[in-house]
């Protein structure tokens, strides 16, 4: 209990958490302050491509083995299998319609990979190491989370003989346009390549740009952070609107059941203690990147109201000032 | 000056849609058209703004083209079809135009 609570403190007291609640309260508080989108967008590409080479030069050290196998396919079935827990969850729970439940359960399937990059941050301080294939494994459970959602919502409306919409018109429904676009989302392609290059070169590549990807990491990390305290201030904004109790308290307690499945998982095949608490934290984390992006395609009639301020608003400050000090400490205990 | 009457179409719509709209009047023959990206606003399903987004859902943007009346209704439908259960509002307005050949 001691130690949980000597790294939630050191947590809350870390740059990257204190430069996150500043942008948040600096919102709440109605200053001006923002990030352009470009300097944003770059941020989150060189975080990508930092975090993505780095693991890949630690694949190439230790080799391609059966760990890295069972954690990808235990990613993929936790992704998929999330959404159904989070889809009954909600619909008992909430009084969302089904296309809103399924909709925030392809979220919680899926992942937040500035989440990651924070949780891997806190390990890092701590001088405990992980997987490098950890990476792969966040890349791959972007996706199944969002094909098992659409299948739910899709489902619903055939059994209420309203396939299409209302409408009837084009742009609902998992399309290949749909699919290109979450398989060949930007983000993912600078992780999963720059993980690919750090697995061909190596060590040697990582030293030879080391002074850009590996120095510079935390103070860049901290700024994107201030600019998710921004988006975050305005979500919890949204959510006030927009969210009902029992919704809230789902984004509080389904990261929590995320966390118990990531536990399980790692304990079944055998990660690391800094790979059990990252998967921990993939499976707790909620995306709203990728997901969202995908849905306003596949899923028009799910309000953003209701996923974006639930998932950016309520469940990743949760994750980020207490779920990751909880997941390493659950990490330890299980290890 | 002679000038020559036309239709301006607008379209304000959520960005993660915007390929889908660009390839749609690829497909129905508009010669032209222009993208701007809009800062900030307010709708019926609440307010947005554009600075420190990483993603694309929260954002708007505005496309334009210009028309032939007689070529409204063509492009119109298809579009109403891809672009009605999504964030925005189209509107079609009179303008005219210098050079006529050009729409």
């Amino acid at each position: 209990m001691t130690s949980f609570l000597d790294l939630a403190a050191a947590n809350l007291l870390s740059p990257m958490v204190l430069f996150f609640l500043l942008g948040a309260l600096a919102t709440i508080a109605k200053s001006d302050l923002s990030i352009p989108e470009a300097i944003a967008k770059g941020m989150s590409l060189y975080l990508m491509l930092s975090i993505g080479f780095k693991g890949g030069a630690s694949v190439a050290a230790h080799g391609i083995d059966g760990l890295l196998i069972a954690s990808l396919i235990a990613g993929v079935i936790l992704s998929a299998v999330m959404p159904l827990i989070a889809f009954k969850l909600l619909t008992a729970s909430t009084r969302l319609p089904r296309v809103d439940a399924a909709a925030v359960a392809a979220h919680y399937g899926s992942i937040s990979i500035v989440t990651f990059l924070a949780a891997i941050q806190t390990l890092d301080g701590a001088g405990i190491s992980y997987e490098g294939h950890m990476v792969a494994v966040a890349a791959a459970m972007e996706t199944p989370a969002i094909m098992v959602a659409l299948w739910l919502a899709h489902s619903g409306r055939q059994m209420a003989g309203t396939v299409g919409g209302p409408s009837g018109g084009q742009g609902s429904g998992m399309d290949r346009s749909v699919l290109h676009d979450v398989l060949l989302n930007g983000s993912i392609v600078v992780l999963v390549g720059a993980f690919a290059i750090g697995c061909i070169t190596g060590a040697n590549g990582l030293k030879s740009i080391a002074p850009f990807i590996v120095d510079p990491f935390k103070g860049i990390l901290c700024l994107f952070l201030l600019d998710m305290g921004v988006i975050a201030g305005r979500g919890m904004a949204e959510g006030r609107k927009h969210l009902t109790p029992p919704a809230l308290l789902f984004g509080l307690y389904m990261p929590l059941i995320g966390a118990t499945l990531g536990a399980l998982a790692a304990m079944t095949i055998g990660l690391s203690l800094g790979g059990t608490a990252l998967l921990i934290t993939l499976c707790a984390s909620s995306s709203y990147i990728a997901v969202p992006a995908a849905l306003r395609l596949a899923l028009p009639d799910a309000r953003p109201s209701i996923y974006l301020p639930l998932s950016l608003g309520v469940t990743f400050p949760f994750n980020l000032t207490i779920g990751i000090p909880l997941y390493l400490a659950l990490a330890a205990y299980i290890h | 000056m002679q000038t020559y009457p036309k239709k301006r179409i607008d379209i304000m719509v959520e960005a993660p849609l915007m390929k889908r709209v660009l390839t749609l009047l690829d497909q129905q023959g508009v010669t032209g058209y222009t993208v701007l990206p809009a800062l900030a606003g307010r709708g019926i399903d609440g307010s947005w703004h554009r600075d420190g987004l990483v993603g694309r859902v929260g954002s708007v943007v505005q496309i334009f083209c210009i028309l032939d009346e007689a070529r409204v209704d063509a492009v119109i439908e298809p579009l109403f079809d891809l672009v009605s259960r999504q964030i925005g509002i189209v509107t079609i307005s009179d303008v005219q135009v210098i050079r006529k050949d050009h729409f």
